[in-house]
């Protein structure tokens, strides 16, 4: 990478206090987001995919103690005081959230939720910022803007929704985007809408984004470089080409695998993983993994694995990682051949 | 986007037989027509997937069979027995033989009773005694793969969600159904919890003889499942066949979209094939002819004006459109 980092994720660590214990949700991760560049974060419920973004866009309820560091543009987020952080939060980096219906304000005409950002953190006019909107919503591919702004959310569809979701973030031009399960909610065909359109913006206004997700396949065409999580650690991080052609880490393999393929042969069993994720409380020493794992060996929990460099621009956190090239089966959600 | 046809159907052996099946919801705004005039058979032993996006009335049609929505119109029968008029005393008794799953496994589970309570809960009524719930309940958590020692006495708030979907699929067995309707029920789950319920069910279904009806949006987990797959679009039927023959060589334009919409692990295509414009129209006023018209890149003015019936475009698979994919005799419409 030429240019320093827009986001650089050092020790990062959210441990969440609830009545079951301490929740280690984030657990020392380091991560980077390169400039004008799309990094996918993967991860099943519990892998802390959701709780980092939060963390980096100061989210966390107070509960949660957040150590580490998170520098955007070199500050430190985390320490920063609170009204030089608001200058960033919402300016230089915006959230998309995953459900569309819930994160826009239901009495409010989309023309003001566009403009707010606007108009309070750049100082953007009226007039100025109706026009703004205007060309917002057409870059997102909302049909007849004009009569757009002056509906309420309920008035959109689920998908219409989301792309007015990405116009508020997109307003103040941020450097970064985080979209955090944009499509989850959404139907297959137009989820397919917004993350082509999600992979546009990014490409067009060399903008960095973050596209988390729970769906490999959703981050596979769509990202540069691809970070793999797994109970609140990074299990392994990549160019994204790299790790879906050659997966290192026991988990990313085993997942590929057990993801049900448009191509999966007629009453061929899927490949699973056993078990189920270890109690975010008190999570196993060494690789988290371990109880899962086909390959544990005792030193995966003594000293257990840390980051190496497996391939170019690849890194996994495995003991015993898997070959290179050794392919998952199946290959993917192709349905290739037609 | 007919689904008016009948071209699919299978005929006499068929476990469960649904007839131009209408589910109509009327309101203020107007009516909203959820399912209109699907047909299909389910043949016994065989697991037959019913996908679709949201609005396509899958889920709606899954309600219906059971008679947990009230019909507009249509018939439908179980073991050749008319269910669609039957009193709700008679139901009672045939939803020991036709048994559901939902999506949300800790949902579908009272929060107050213990899992060895719900599992056997559908024998108590049927008048089991106390001895023999008490080894009904431990066999059938074995076969569903949960430790009865351990989960037995457990409330479904202290299970994952994979656990309480095993609990529900244990309920559904223990009162020894026919047919298992299964709505959704892998999509709360992660992928790595998915693959452990899919499984479960494909050998269920071996065991214990079961016809499955596998509903569900998610392309990859239907094909994996199913024998047949009906593919559904605002209420009606797009097209219906052998699952490798719809999802390798898909008639219906809907089908091509819908696969084609689906994100692929291989990050040097991203996806099969070009998107899909626009949303899907209201239910309270659908398209005149085909419903998919507004949104098909092969629309032509015949399909405003005419409903595509449903007709065999290769042997075993079925298509309700004016101009598929693939058609049996090429010499009539411009195929591509």
């Amino acid at each position: 990478m030429s240019a320093e980092p827009v986001l650089q994720v050092r020790n990062l660590r959210a441990h969440i206090g609830t009545a079951r214990g301490v929740v280690r949700a984030v657990d020392d991760v380091s991560l980077d987001v390169d400039r004008a560049q799309a990094l996918g974060v993967v991860g099943e419920s519990g892998s802390g995919k959701s709780v980092m973004a939060k963390a980096v866009m100061g989210l966390l309820p107070p509960r949660a103690a957040c150590s580490g560091e998170v520098l955007f543009e070199g500050r430190d987020l985390l320490s920063l005081p609170r009204k030089e952080r608001a200058q960033i939060w919402g300016k230089q980096i915006a959230m998309v959230f995953q459900d569309p219906g819930r994160s826009l304000n239901p009495v409010v005409r989309i023309e003001r939720q566009l403009t707010e950002g606007m108009r309070r953190l750049l100082g953007t006019s009226r007039s100025e910022a109706r026009g703004k909107a205007l060309e917002l919503l057409s870059e997102v591919g909302v049909p007849d803007p004009e009569r757009r702004l002056r509906n309420y959310p309920h008035e959109l569809s689920g998908g219409m929704r989301q792309r007015v979701m990405i116009a508020i973030a997109l307003a103040c031009e941020p450097d970064l985007l985080i979209a955090d399960e944009p499509t989850t909610a959404l139907d297959v065909t137009i989820q397919r809408q917004i993350l082509d359109l999600l992979r546009r913006v990014q490409r067009d206004r060399g903008m960095s984004l973050v596209l988390i997700s729970h769906d490999l396949a959703v981050v596979a065409g769509r990202t540069d470089r691809v970070a793999v999580m797994y109970a609140g650690r990074l299990a392994e991080v990549g160019a994204t080409r790299s790790v879906f052609d050659s997966p290192r880490h026991r988990y990313t393999h085993a997942l590929l695998e057990a993801t049900p393929a448009l191509d999966h042969e007629r009453n061929a069993p899927l490949r699973l993983i056993p078990g189920s994720l270890p109690d975010p409380t008190d999570p196993p020493p060494g690789c988290r993994f371990t109880a899962r794992c086909a390959q544990v060996e005792d030193d995966c929990r003594d000293p257990g694995p840390s980051m190496a460099l497996v391939g170019a621009d690849h890194y996994a956190a495995c003991t015993r990682p898997v070959a290179a090239g050794d392919v998952p089966l199946p290959v993917g959600g192709g349905s290739g051949g037609r | 986007m007919a689904g008016s046809g009948t071209a699919h159907l299978r005929g006499d052996e068929a476990l469960l037989s649904v007839r131009d099946l209408v589910v109509e919801y009327p309101g203020k705004a107007g009516t909203v027509q959820a399912v209109s005039g699907v047909s299909f058979d389910v043949l016994p032993g065989e697991t037959l997937g019913i996908v679709g996006e949201s609005g396509c009335g899958k889920s709606t049609t899954g309600r219906a069979l059971l008679r947990l929505d009230r019909l507009t119109g249509g018939r439908i029968s179980f073991e050749g027995e008319s269910i669609e008029q039957a009193s709700e005393q008679r139901m009672r008794t045939l939803r020991r033989h036709m048994q559901m799953i939902f999506q949300d496994p800790v949902a579908s589970l009272n929060p107050r009773r213990s899992v060895r309570d719900i599992v056997v809960e559908g024998l108590a009524i049927a008048g089991a005694t106390a001895g023999e719930r008490e080894q009904a309940s431990a066999d059938v958590l074995e076969k569903v793969g949960l430790s009865g020692e351990r989960f037995a006495g457990m409330l479904p708030r202290q299970l994952s969600g994979g656990q309480a979907q095993r609990v529900a699929i244990a309920r559904a067995l223990a009162v020894g159904p026919r047919l298992l309707l299964c709505d959704e029920p892998v999509s709360a789950l992660d992928v790595s919890v998915q693959a452990q319920i899919l499984n479960l069910l494909a050998e269920l279904k071996a065991e214990y003889d079961l016809t499955v009806l596998f509903i569900a949006h998610d392309l990859g987990v239907v094909r994996t499942i199913s024998d047949n797959v009906m593919v559904m679009y605002l209420g009606k039927v797009c097209e219906f066949g052998d699952a490798v023959g719809v999802y390798d060589e898909p008639a219906h334009p809907y089908t091509k979209a819908l696969l084609d919409s689906v994100p692929l692990t291989d990050p040097d295509r991203g996806f099969a094939g070009p998107a899909l414009e626009g949303d899907v129209p209201s239910p309270l006023a659908p398209p005149s002819g085909c419903r998919f018209r507004t949104r098909c890149p092969l629309a032509q003015d015949r399909c405003a004006a005419e409903e595509p019936q449903l007709r065999e475009v290769r042997p075993g698979q079925y298509a309700a459109c004016h101009f598929p994919l693939y058609q049996a005799d090429p010499a009539t419409n411009g195929a591509a």
